[in-house]
């Protein structure tokens, strides 16, 4: 092995671990929302199942979020494309030696901690009320209201990046030769400028929503007592969570690959067209485009993202009674076989008080110290009384290591459980 | 329609800089005129003036005898054809030349029906729904002009707009820009560093050099009697010998130069009196080898090469205390010319063929 191979093993296991550490989190939450168990985990695998997702829709409280979100998001589309636009234009009308100072002036609220952003908005917005004397219904103490201005101030800088980007490349002779062909000011806006800034405007709309969509810490002072998605979800990861949050998060992930495919098709399809065009004008033939439907590379993505879905959706449901039951009952025999196990080492050990009493392969040294004071409690803080639910274990010394805390925090432990749990986790401790 | 165009004691200043300089033109309407001009020299600014992107710091612009201060680019009736053009890259072919005609208001298919007449007129028939990008550079240019002319101005203005294109096509919409304005009939006013545009299109050129309009005329006379040194040196090859005037009446002046005395016409513009510091002018095309028959003037030089050129020998020869090689070219007439490298030569040439003028800067090489 020389050391070019080296060097290329290394590189290819650095950018594994860079694409495990970047998609790892994705994909293990993915996976957990089609475990039926009702803790967001891979394992133990449970059953196949979809339901996590009927539960998400069931959901109010998240689907009352996710609509707010959704009306936030518009209104902040609506307010920050606009004022963006105007930020942007405005700065190529400055004089250069304003440009700068212009410049950092319309950046600023990006640097600013959104939290100080929606502080001050629920302040601004609070005077602004009491100034005219509304009450406490009115606009000015409104959640929705105040989230999109609270969040429209930062992200209409960001729509104005989007649009500063787009201008730089706009090419001002294009302008003066409307105006010289007679067109005025306005016209040459709304003919030429505009319909130039229009794949900016998409960009930045949905930059916007995106932003706007997915922001808590400025939102988190401005909605009041309203909710969004993302404060909804921040509840409910302090308050308890089940894996309906990882079926959110598939879709999520799963519209953000349907989108970046059409986007990729459409930049390609651009691309080809540019080139055939240039053919065209070097005198070559025409080529008759393919309609958008036509596209191989769209095709084969519809084919798999319902194959996919389908099975997803068969798999899910059908045999997923039986599962379940399969794996109570699974559940129930391990407890059960538990309990009798502890039972049978409880009464053997009432047979031989303060005697060794190893039940597995290898005996856990005891002190007599230990062994006098487990006395009272009728033996169950014996360590060797954990040997029994250890399924895999390796036969060490039990009562030191950490095998004692094994699965005993697991939520399946509750289920299908009976008596054992308490005794388990004194013991554990 | 066409009007003349003036400009009245045009100065236009950008701070510090003078890009305009006491500047008075007329441009007679329904010609093609001309600034002539090496880049920076002001040409593009003076346009832009016209045009009314721009409003001279003094002086007044007049076209067709209105005086155009205070008047936008649009409400003058002036198009101009940018260098790059700048057609709509979003729009198609027709709906580029009809642009004027839709910011006026005029209806969709009367539109339709002016640009499919000025594609006529551009030899473009039937290529209006295309879009711009499909076109080849040339046909480009063609809707440029097409899309001026479709605002009915009655002065065209074009900003070097053969600039981009590869020469064989640049000599190609030479011809084809000078039989659209003469069928169209509106002044042309054409912006150039291309000598050979110039003098080819034009009725009339202004050569510019820094902001300063060095001499008007047509194309011939340019080339033949230039007024100041920068003409001689930018139009054309020039041999150029320095000396000092001895003699100078209305028709001729004498210089003496490092190869001795040269008689030289005299220019009609400049004066020029005893004692002055002198330039002659000499085309290389004016030099002749020394036949025996007696001549105005003859100077002798050493053979430095020859280049056979097909239609053109080229000799380059050495003049003693010539602080430049001069240059002959002399028609292919089928004999061999078979100077050696070194070999002594004396050269001749008519004392109407050489102009004086006074010192003054010379256009950089």
């Amino acid at each position: 092995m020389n050391s070019n191979t080296i060097s290329r093993v290394f590189i290819m296991g650095f950018v594994l671990a860079f694409f495990a550490y970047l998609f790892g989190p994705l994909i293990i939450m993915s996976i957990t929302a089609f475990n039926s168990s009702a803790f967001p985990r891979v394992m133990p695998w449970e059953c196949f199942s979809i339901e996590w997702f009927d539960v998400l829709i069931q959901d109010d409280k998240l689907m009352l979020g996710l609509r707010n979100s959704l009306i936030i998001g518009a209104g902040v589309v609506l307010l920050a494309v606009p004022i963006g636009l105007a930020g942007a234009l405005m700065l190529t009308q400055v004089s250069a030696r304003l440009r700068p100072w212009y410049y950092t002036i319309v950046i600023s609220p990006i640097l600013i901690p959104g939290v100080v952003l929606g502080i001050s908005t629920l302040v601004f917005w609070d005077r602004v009320g009491r100034m005219f004397n509304t009450g406490y219904e009115s606009i000015f103490y409104d959640g929705i209201f105040l989230t999109i201005l609270g969040q429209a101030t930062f992200i209409s800088a960001y729509s104005m990046l989007v649009f500063i980007s787009r201008l730089q490349r706009f090419d001002p002779a294009l302008e003066e030769a409307a105006l010289d062909l007679g067109a005025t000011n306005v016209q040459a806006f709304r003919k030429v400028l505009l319909p130039f800034l229009k794949p900016a405007m998409g960009s930045a709309a949905v930059l916007a929503f995106l932003a706007s969509f997915e922001n808590y810490n400025t939102t988190v002072f401005t909605i009041i007592s309203e909710s969004t998605l993302t404060t909804v979800l921040a509840s409910k990861v302090r308050y308890g969570i089940n894996p309906s949050i990882s079926a959110l998060a598939v879709i999520i992930v799963a519209l953000t690959l349907v989108g970046a495919v059409f986007f990729e098709i459409a930049k390609r399809r651009e691309d080809r067209a540019a080139k055939a065009a240039a053919q065209v004008a070097a005198g070559g033939r025409a080529q008759a485009a393919r309609t958008y439907f036509a596209e191989p590379a769209l095709m084969l993505f519809v084919l798999i993202f319902c194959a996919g879905l389908g099975t997803v959706y068969f798999a899910g449901t059908l045999g997923l009674d039986e599962c379940k039951v399969a794996v109570k009952e699974e559940k129930k025999r391990r407890a059960a076989a538990r309990i009798k196990e502890r039972e049978t080492l409880q009464m053997f050990q009432r047979a031989k008080p303060g005697q060794e009493t190893g039940t597995g392969a290898v005996p856990p040294p005891q002190t007599g110290e230990a062994a006098k004071g487990t006395e009272g409690y009728q033996g169950i803080f014996a360590p060797g009384n954990l040997e029994g639910q250890v399924e895999s274990d390796t036969g060490g010394e039990p009562a030191k290591g950490t095998e004692g805390y094994q699965n005993i925090f697991a939520p399946d432990n509750l289920e299908g459980q009976v008596g054992g749990d308490q005794e388990q986790k004194s013991t554990g401790q | 329609m066409s009007a003349d165009v003036e400009l009245e004691n045009v100065w236009i200043r950008f701070g510090d800089f003078v890009a305009a300089r006491e500047v008075n033109i007329t441009i007679e309407g329904g010609s093609f005129f001309s600034f002539l001009g090496p880049s920076g020299c002001g040409k593009t600014t003076l346009l832009r003036a016209v045009s009314g992107f721009l409003e001279p710091s003094e002086g007044r612009v007049k076209i067709g005898g209105q005086d155009m201060a205070g008047i936008g680019p649009n409400k003058r009736p002036t198009a101009l054809i940018f260098q790059n053009l700048a057609l709509f890259p979003l729009m198609t072919v027709w709906e580029n030349i009809a642009f004027a005609l839709e910011v006026k208001g005029v209806g969709k298919t009367e539109r339709r029906k002016r640009a499919e007449e000025l594609l006529d007129l551009i030899a473009l028939p039937g290529q209006g729904d295309k879009m711009v990008h499909e076109l080849s550079g040339g046909q480009k240019q063609r809707v440029a002009i097409a899309r001026a002319l479709a605002a009915e101005p009655q002065v065209l203005l074009l900003d070097e707009p053969l600039s981009a294109l590869d020469l064989k096509l640049r000599q190609h919409m030479r011809t084809e820009l000078r039989a659209i304005q003469q069928r169209v009939g509106i002044t042309f006013i054409y912006i150039t560093h291309d000598q050979g545009e110039a003098l080819t299109m034009s009725d009339n050129v202004a050569v510019m050099s820094e902001g300063v309009i060095e001499q008007v005329t047509d194309g011939t006379s340019l080339y033949d009697h230039p007024e100041t040194p920068f003409v001689a040196s930018f139009v054309g090859e020039n041999n150029l010998f320095r000396g000092r005037v001895t003699e100078a009446d209305a028709q001729f002046t004498v210089v003496d130069t490092n190869v001795g005395p040269i008689r030289a016409r005299t220019s009609t513009k400049a004066s020029l009196s005893k004692g002055d510091s002198a330039f002659v002018f000499v085309r290389p095309e004016s030099l002749k080898f020394t036949n025996g028959a007696s001549a105005d003037n003859t100077i002798k030089a050493t053979v430095h090469t020859e280049e056979f050129e097909g239609q053109f020998w080229q000799v380059f020869l050495d003049v003693p205390g010539g602080d430049k090689r001069i240059k002959m070219s002399l028609v292919n007439d089928g004999r061999q010319l078979g100077h050696a490298p070194g070999a002594q030569v004396d050269l001749s040439f008519p004392a109407e063929l050489a102009v004086a003028l006074p010192e003054g800067p010379l256009a950089a090489e």
